[in-house]
């Protein structure tokens, strides 16, 4: 039975729970709601919930586990034969995965019977052509032990879907009656629901916890092989990127994180002063109706892809540069250039800079500005000496968001920055970044086996400590400054 | 000053500082303040008490143009400080307000130092040539502020980790720097505990020596202890106005007799 029809059934079984929950407790209670503890539909509730809940988890938790399981007693009966020469196991257990799913077909269209399976050996029958009639296309002819393998594959899968499929009907029933029975006048329903409602809540944040465990420790564990197959001293300290795929390649982070640093600088030289006048305008100078259509406007920027400024980069600001700045003055020809990828990406954070620090500039109290006024100061004295110093701190995390924004940008830099590794100063030259060159060494069919490949996760790491270190550091610098008015 | 009965203040003519003809104040179609005349002495406390909303904080606020800030608000009729209209286009209000200090309801010290928070006025004005004529003025205002011996070896730290009577007494420190000729206050011991309150009402009674001090208070009782002239606002007018002592023993108008003895407010 597929999973679909196994959900619906449970679900049907939950609603039914509701409606004779529901109907008994009220029975109990001779009709009288009064003698409840909770509403009727509490009551309800508490039999769905128990009807449907356990037996969902126990089958998300089967559907996780069985093939874990069966993957594992498999690959054990794989003989070291059948494992070509340069290949590797995981290709093996995916041919016999297809290979079990052609054979379910075969037998769901009725062109070879269970019996005849049984029999049936791949020294003997032509299993690649049998396989080609139901649209699995294999690469090779199909050995005898990968043949009894997917055999065993697909017994054991059906097998294995039977019992879940019995365990989790048990366990929705048996929840069902139990809950069904429990139900007197005095049972806390309402108490059930809201547990119930508290377990759901920790639950969704749990799954954003433990993505963001997933993804470092992901990242940590291919981090360590690479390093397993390439000194880390020459990966941080090196100074020249040049990745051999054929082997013995030069993997030093340092000109990628230069030209990281170089572009997110260059786009924060251009966003800051500009976000923050733009804060400054909309939040002391600019009046109501201004404001509400210019805010928004602003903050169109910030619904741009990226893929579009980088395209932006590439097709204008670029040979912009380049024609009219750079080969007048001789400095570069590229049109790709830092200050190409860097001008963009900061009119990308504008909005990020201006939006966030006019909220801060606007939350300095009112108190602030009345006493500057009070001694006689200007409008720009009073911004510039007592509310700019006041909102800093504010201003300051805006600031770092915006640089850890910079620094993971990609599609802006991968299109207007260039793809030369190079450690230089200047910002007329194509240079590189810690993002592009994941994205470049991850491209192409490669197998994530050598330090080529791997290196990108260490990049990726490196980045992720970076931005990491940045944010917790603007939200400490926030959360300081929001106690100094309450 | 305390047991000086209210009928024997001396009740001596002092020169008029700030006079208000035909004040008309509006918040957009509000019409906030009706018509007050009134003529403040200087180096006189004068007091504007009244229920709240009526309207003795606006016209408080018109006297040092800090209205200007808010949009909505008009401001008509003739205000004269030393007999020029302060309303007059070609007066700078930023300039004015240096002739006019003010001290607001609440303490709103600068997320700054002590010090700095006190140089600021003289700083933005050019009051000193050098460090040490600064630090000689930040020192006077302090002293003046009746703060000097609290603050003298922290000059440095912030004026916001300051208790909240310290921080109204440095914001007194602050306005008085920058050497006003009337002092406006507004509420200022509305925050604070009562021992804070005797040390303001304390020092405001000093800076009578010097300044015109107008206070508006909701305390009647505060009016009584440092005031020598009292207005009467009630629903944007102004009832009554006249020597401290008269107001409070023998009101002329029955509801400023009402609002002292607490039947309306």
């Amino acid at each position: 039975m597929s999973a679909g029809i196994l959900i619906t059934i449970v679900l049907v079984l939950a609603i039914v729970g509701f409606v004779l929950g529901r109907r008994r407790a009220v029975a109990t209670a001779g009709g009288d709601g009064r003698r409840l503890h909770s509403l009727p539909g509490y009551y309800g509730q508490s039999v769905a919930l128990f009807a449907a809940v356990p037996a969902l988890l126990l089958m998300a938790v089967w559907l996780f586990m069985q093939p874990v399981v069966i993957d594992g007693r498999i690959g054990e009966m794989i003989p070291d034969s059948a494992v070509p020469d340069g290949g590797s196991r995981g290709l093996v257990m995916s041919d016999v995965r297809r290979i079990a799913d052609g054979i379910e077909q075969l037998v769901d269209q009725g062109l070879v019977s269970e019996t005849d399976l049984a029999t049936m050996r791949a020294d003997f029958t032509n299993v690649r052509g049998r396989l080609g009639e139901v649209g699995i296309a294999l690469g090779s002819n199909v050995s005898p032990g990968v043949f009894e393998a997917a055999k065993v594959y697909r017994d054991a899968n059906r097998t294995g879907g039977l019992i879940m499929t019995i365990a989790v009907l048990a366990v929705a029933a048996a929840c069902f009656a139990w809950s069904y029975l429990r139900i007197k006048p005095d049972l806390r329903a309402r108490n059930i629901s809201e547990t119930f409602v508290m377990a759901l809540l920790i639950g969704s944040s749990l799954v954003a916890i433990l993505t963001t465990v997933g993804i470092v420790a992901s990242l940590v564990v291919e981090t360590f092989h690479f390093f397993q197959m390439y000194p880390a001293s020459e990966f941080f300290f090196s100074t020249t990127w040049n990745p051999q795929f054929r082997g013995g390649s030069d993997l030093g982070i340092l000109p990628l994180l230069w030209g990281t640093l170089y572009v997110s600088f260059v786009a924060l030289v251009v966003a800051v002063p500009i976000g923050l006048m733009i804060a400054i305008y909309l939040s002391e100078y600019a009046s109501k109706t201004l404001r509400s259509l210019a805010k928004p406007a602003i903050e169109i920027l910030a619904g741009i892809p990226t893929i579009v400024y980088g395209l932006f980069a590439l097709i204008t600001v670029g040979p912009f540069i380049r024609d009219w700045i750079a080969e007048p003055t001789g400095l570069g020809s590229s049109s790709s250039s830092v200050l190409t990828a860097g001008v963009v990406m900061g009119i990308m954070l504008i909005p990020f800079v201006s939006s966030l620090s006019d909220d801060i500039i606007n939350s300095v109290p009112q108190a602030m500005r009345d006493g500057a006024y009070g001694l006689g100061a200007t409008r720009s004295e009073t911004i510039r000496q007592v509310v700019l110093p006041a909102a800093l701190p504010g201003v300051v995390g805006a600031i770092l968001l915006a640089a850890s924004r910079a620094i993971g940008e990609t599609m802006i830099v991968v299109l207007g920055a260039g793809a030369a590794a190079k450690l230089g100063l200047n910002p007329f030259d194509a240079m590189t970044t810690v993002t592009v060159k994941i994205v470049s060494q991850l491209t192409g069919d490669t197998e994530f086996a050598s330090p080529e490949t791997l290196v990108a996760f260490a990049l990726g790491l490196t980045l992720f400590v970076f931005t990491l270190g940045l944010n917790v550091l603007a939200l400490y610098i926030v959360r300081k400054y929001r106690e100094q008015y309450e | 000053m305390y047991d000086n009965p209210l009928t024997k203040r001396d009740a001596v003519t002092k020169e008029v500082k700030i006079s208000a003809r035909g004040c008309q104040v509006y918040y957009g179609d509000t019409h906030a303040i009706k018509d007050v005349d009134v003529d403040i002495e200087d180096k006189t406390v004068t007091a504007f008490i009244g229920p709240s909303g009526c309207g003795k904080s606006t016209f408080l606020r018109c006297l040092n143009r800090m209205n200007d800030t808010i949009d909505v608000c008009r401001v008509e009729g003739d205000i004269r400080l030393d007999g020029e209209d302060i309303y007059d286009p070609k007066v700078d209000p930023v300039q004015l307000r240096a002739k006019v200090g003010m001290v607001f309801q609440k303490p709103n010290p600068f997320p700054k130092s002590i010090y700095d928070n006190v140089a600021y006025g003289p700083k933005i004005h050019g009051m000193s040539r050098n460090k040490a004529e600064l630090d000689e003025i930040v020192e006077r205002a302090l002293r003046r502020g009746a703060i000097w011996d609290e603050v003298k070896d922290r000059l440095d730290a912030p004026g916001t980790g300051l208790s909240g009577g310290q921080q109204q007494r440095l914001c007194i420190a602050r306005a008085v720097a920058t050497e006003p000729e009337v002092l406006l206050m507004d509420e200022p011991c509305s925050a604070l505990d009562p021992i804070a309150t005797a040390q303001v009402e304390e020092l405001i009674d000093e800076l009578r020596e010097q300044y015109s001090v107008v206070i508006v208070t909701h305390s009647m009782q505060q009016a009584a202890r440092v005031s020598q002239k009292t207005a009467f606002f009630h629903l944007g007018n102004l009832v009554e106005y006249g020597e401290t002592g008269q107001i409070f023993t023998n009101p002329q108008d029955p509801r400023t007799e009402s609002y002292i003895t607490g039947r309306i407010g």
